[in-house]
């Protein structure tokens, strides 16, 4: 299964509670305000490093790019273009938007 | 593959309609079909044809009005949630139309995968 | 075509076809339009005879809290609707145990009858879908 997420992980619970959700073996794609989630040196870096052993992390790069964070994304999230993102779309069987 | 994709928020105030519109073109430049693109919540709002961004911005309703002209693909407005803000059939860009909820059920029948963009 | 549903017009093409649906609620009514044009989808996708369930996690849960009087803010109570679903035959509505834990409240305190599931088996059940719609 496929999950996005696009909401900051400091303004809202949506990466926290799709951390918890995706299981072993699924794809966490990082959009929009969620790409904040994707960087080193904050207070979530931990926990989504944690949850890449389980799961596939990514993030749309123009998205993080857009916000001038391109430089400080935590190595191993992969970073995808819209391409990569319809992808991920279709190598997983269902999505769910964590609105 | 066959995408179906759902727009949840309105165009300017959030990404969602970026997003999917994006998505949406990238799927067609790799081959995928869009087999329908349905409008709901504040995501009406992309349907209005009185929509004017200033000169130096995206206009994401002729965006829409264009790729449906582009690559024939259904952009449909939910009835229940356009008519609760005001939009109707005298204002809907080209390439929209007005119609049921069942049309987004279909879409997720249909379609091989079913993408929500939204807040 | 009926002014608030659309009215439901099938595809040939569409019978016969049964998918599972999933209704993801997390967001509290009133605040946002979110849960109520979410439960209107629910009505209108009770015609399609798809195989369809409903979760509610996080602030969803506040949807089902029973007492709920929109009187003084003008708004229009849709809790009662929940309680029709039945009649439509959408009989799957899940709770999430630790949202509604974290919120002080107990299935006691909810105006359906629903069933209570640890995050775990939610995701498992979520992961069982095949179209999963949010709002």
């Amino acid at each position: 299964m496929l999950h996005t997420v696009n909401k900051s992980p400091f303004e809202r619970n949506a990466l926290e509670r799709c951390l918890q959700y995706a299981k072993k073996g699924s794809a966490i794609l990082l959009i929009e305000d969620g790409v904040y989630g994707a960087l080193k040196g904050t207070a979530v870096t931990d926990k989504v490093k944690k949850a890449m052993k389980n799961v596939s992390i990514y993030a749309l790069y123009p998205d993080i790019e857009a916000r001038g964070m391109q430089d400080r994304a935590i190595d191993g999230i992969r970073l995808v273009d819209y391409g990569g993102f319809v992808d991920l779309v279709a190598e997983h069987r269902n999505v769910h938007s964590w609105l | 593959m066959k995408f179906g994709i759902m727009v949840n928020e309105g165009p300017y105030t959030h990404e969602a309609s970026d997003t999917a519109y994006l998505f949406a073109k990238a799927a067609l430049e790799k081959g995928h079909q869009i087999h329908r693109i349905f409008f709901y919540h504040d995501g009406v709002n992309n349907s209005t044809r009185l929509t004017e961004p200033p000169q130096d911005d995206r206009n994401i309703v002729a965006r829409w009005s264009k790729l449906a002209a582009e690559h024939k693909i259904d952009l449909v407005v939910c009835v229940a949630a356009a008519l609760r803000r005001g939009i109707r059939d005298e204002n809907l860009a080209e390439g929209f139309r007005i119609s049921g909820l069942g049309q987004l059920i279909e879409s997720g029948i249909q379609a091989d995968r079913l993408v929500v963009f939204g807040d | 075509m009926s002014e608030t549903t659309g009215g439901v017009e099938m595809d040939e093409d569409v019978s016969g076809v049964v998918k599972k649906f999933l209704y993801v609620n997390r967001k509290a009514p009133y605040g946002t339009i979110y849960a109520l044009e979410s439960l209107e989808v629910v009505l209108i996708a009770a015609a399609f005879d798809q195989d369809v369930s409903l979760v509610f996690l996080d602030d969803g849960v506040y949807q089902l809290a029973k007492g709920q009087h929109t009187k003084t803010i003008d708004v229009k109570n849709f809790s009662p609707t929940y309680r029709a679903l039945e009649g439509y035959d959408i009989e799957k509505l899940y709770v999430e145990k630790e949202s509604l834990e974290a919120r002080g409240l107990t299935t006691e305190d909810l105006i359906v009858p629903v069933t209570l599931l640890p995050a775990a088996e939610m995701a498992e059940l979520m992961d069982g879908q095949d179209v999963v719609l949010s709002f």
